[in-house]
């Protein structure tokens, strides 16, 4: 079958093996010398691509306890965070950290150690996890947590499936009083305003900012910056205050059609960047948890609008002293070629835990292009930058990044390599992106 | 209110659209009753319908088969069913049934005669009760006999006329009888088929659509409204055109 992840760059004809019960996990890890898994393809690029072998985990999606006093959830790793959200914000739950998509499976949450608009509170998923059931290559189902097998437990969250297949998952959830965000909205005109806002909001448990990367000179760098808490009960107009923790019916749309390949460009993106920040407006406002973190999933399939050639997402993160000068470099470069993107998106991260995990304290820039030999120049000289200020790659984003930025940017790579020379001494382990980066 | 209607018993519940049935029944708020053959397989799925939906599961073995056993079935259920959904079915290798008369009466024996003896079975059992429904799977395959998939379309044309008449003889009874059918469908029998996107549904909208046929006292459903359309065309082609076009 020709997969792809959620980037549509690249593509590949790929075996699809569907497993249904942990018995057949295994049989799929015993009878296949190379496989990787997949869950619900949301990661960018090649991570979830293996052509001899990919396990989707699609039918692994069963919940398998829950305890309503403490918000703890057990769940095989092919569970949806969409049906997580919806079987549980109902009850006052919510997830204690969320990517920008509630279409991904809880397995590719900790292969990717997901981090959220709260990571400078919260941490990433993996922070979360109590405990995990993992199938190694050998067949042997270890179960691991920060206190038993934690090497194990380290290396795979962020380990991208190249520790084995995540059977089983139990993590805590967050109480919530409503279905709604108390949303603040605030303009900064340049990058420095930027920065300011995001430290001043560190007490905030949600921040991130929507940042222009088209803006030159002295608005370089502007952007809206978004914060929010979960509101309280006593937040909610009166006429909502009965069913608090109702979610909203979805409404979506699908992108119909690839669009044509000269319909972004630096004018169509220029006047909808312009008319996005002019239009915004600072104040403070009760949003839905969907508008909130999802806004994106409303529009079905919008990785279409970049066209047939797919999008690369690059998404760095700089540690916070080289933050403003390297950022002020990356989007300098990305703001003279006018390659920009409508979703510039600007976090501030707290520090790193898991062996492969992305964060670090710092600032995280993630840009959209469309995938072509264009953006392939640029993003390698974004590269360079980065490297250059201590920064690193977002592997579930990355597409095309070389092993020798790899092994610059990942110190704990040689403590991944030598766990997994125990635990997969034949590389059975193995995805598109693992071969590309030399691991 | 649906969740007046009654527990639900799912037969073939472990195929995909069985099991999406059983979700969507579950999360309306219905007791479901799983069966199939080697029902143990499902125990994941009754923790899941508890935490997910906090409705009462449970699994028995059935296989559609041994006729001769299924009045000892239902009677071992205890308490009959609001609504019996039957999905049970298989479609072989065409290749193979047209070849090995054996291969042949199992497609037609799983999609026909096994189904129609459990429908009847508690059909007679709701009629001496006065009311419950019973749901159908057939298939659009039943509509017109092609060369790619008679043999097992014949059966389900089979299932499809025998519902028919079960409906037409019920009819002045309280019991409803529903013929479903889903039109291509993204499940484990279609994977690797190159199908038209616009036709192929997922499995959880064919559940939606059988729980929303229920609800609104329906006869006969296709699952997109376009397969109507598709079959009108394909059934009123003349024989002297249809049987040599490749359909």
């Amino acid at each position: 079958m020709m997969l792809s992840g959620w980037g549509r760059y690249p593509r590949a004809e790929c075996r699809v093996v569907e497993p249904d019960g942990a018995a057949e996990t295994l049989a799929a890890i015993s009878g296949n010398d190379s496989l990787i898994a997949r869950g619900n393809g949301r990661s960018y690029g090649d991570s979830s691509l293996n052509p001899e072998a990919t396990v989707s985990t699609r039918r692994e999606n069963r919940f398998i306890a829950f305890d309503p006093a403490t918000g703890v959830l057990t769940c095989e790793a092919g569970a949806m965070l969409s049906d997580i959200l919806a079987t549980f914000v109902p009850r006052g739950w919510f997830p204690p950290v969320t990517p920008g998509t509630k279409f991904v499976t809880v397995g590719g949450m900790i292969a990717a150690d997901v981090h959220g608009k709260n990571h400078h509170k919260a941490g990433a998923f993996g922070d979360h996890v109590e405990w995990l059931d993992l199938a190694l290559a050998d067949g042997q189902v270890l179960r691991c947590s920060a206190a038993e097998n934690a090497e194990l437990f380290a290396a795979t969250r962020g380990g991208m499936g190249l520790t084995g297949i995540i059977l089983a998952v139990c993590f805590r959830m967050t109480p919530i009083e409503t279905a709604s965000i108390r949303q603040e909205t605030l303009r900064a005109g340049d990058l420095a305003e930027t920065m300011d806002l995001f430290e001043q909001s560190r007490d905030w448990t949600y921040t991130v900012a929507w940042i222009d990367c088209l803006a030159k000179g002295g608005g370089l760098g502007r952007s809206l910056l978004y914060r929010g808490e979960h509101a309280r009960l006593a937040e909610l107009p009166a006429e909502h205050r009965e069913a608090p923790l109702a979610l909203k019916p979805p409404r979506s749309k699908r992108v119909p059609l690839d669009f044509p390949a000269a319909s972004l460009n630096r004018w169509s993106v220029g006047v909808f960047n312009e008319l996005y920040y002019r239009r915004s407006k600072p104040g403070t406002v009760l949003v839905d948890l969907e508008t909130f973190f999802y806004p994106l999933d409303a529009i079905l399939e919008w990785n279409r609008i970049y066209g047939r050639s797919g999008l690369l997402q690059y998404q760095c993160v700089l540690p916070k002293a080289e933050s403003a000068a390297g950022l002020r470099a990356l989007l300098s470069r990305i703001a003279a070629t006018g390659a920009g993107s409508f979703l510039s998106v600007l976090k501030l991260l707290g520090p790193q835990a898991g062996v492969l995990s992305f964060p670090l304290e710092g600032y995280t820039l993630a840009l959209d292009f469309r995938a072509g030999a264009a953006t392939l120049a640029l993003l390698a000289e974004l590269d360079a930058i980065v490297a250059a200020h201590g920064g690193r790659i977002y592997l579930a984003k990355d597409a095309r990044m070389d092993a020798a930025m790899m092994r610059k940017t990942y110190p704990r790579l040689a403590e991944f390599e030598s766990l997994r020379r125990r635990v997969d001494p034949q590389g059975k382990f193995a995805s598109l992106q693992s071969r590309r980066l030399a691991l | 209110m649906s969740a007046n209607r009654g527990s639900v018993l799912v037969l073939g519940a472990a195929s995909d659209i069985g099991r999406a049935i059983a979700h969507a029944y579950a999360k309306a708020g219905r007791p479901v009753i799983l069966a199939a053959r080697n029902a143990t397989r499902l125990d994941p799925d009754l923790k899941d319908f508890a935490v997910r939906y906090g409705v009462a599961a449970r699994t028995v073995e059935f296989d559609v088969l041994d006729i001769a056993g299924h009045g000892a079935f239902l009677e071992k259920l205890g308490e009959l069913p609001g609504t019996v959904v039957c999905v049970v079915g298989f479609m072989g290798e065409q290749a193979r049934s047209e070849q090995d008369p054996a291969a042949a009466e199992l497609v037609i024996r799983s999609n026909y005669v096994g189904p129609a003896a459990i429908m009847a079975e508690a059909a007679n059992r709701m009629v001496a009760r006065g009311s419950g429904t019973l749901i159908g799977i057939s298939s659009v395959a039943g509509d017109r006999g092609r060369a790619s998939n008679y043999v097992y379309g014949s059966a389900k044309a089979g299932f499809t006329a025998y519902l028919s008449g079960l409906r037409n003889r019920l009819a002045k009874t309280g019991v409803a009888v529903i013929t479903v059918k889903p039109g291509f469908v993204a499940t484990q029998m279609t994977a690797g088929m190159k199908l038209p996107k616009p036709l192929l549904a997922q499995p959880a909208e064919v559940a939606d659509a059988v729980v929303a046929a229920e609800a609104k006292r329906r006869d006969v459903i296709y699952v997109r409204p376009v397969w109507r359309l598709v079959m009108l065309i394909i059934r009123g082609l003349p024989e002297a055109i249809f049987k040599r076009s490749k359909l």
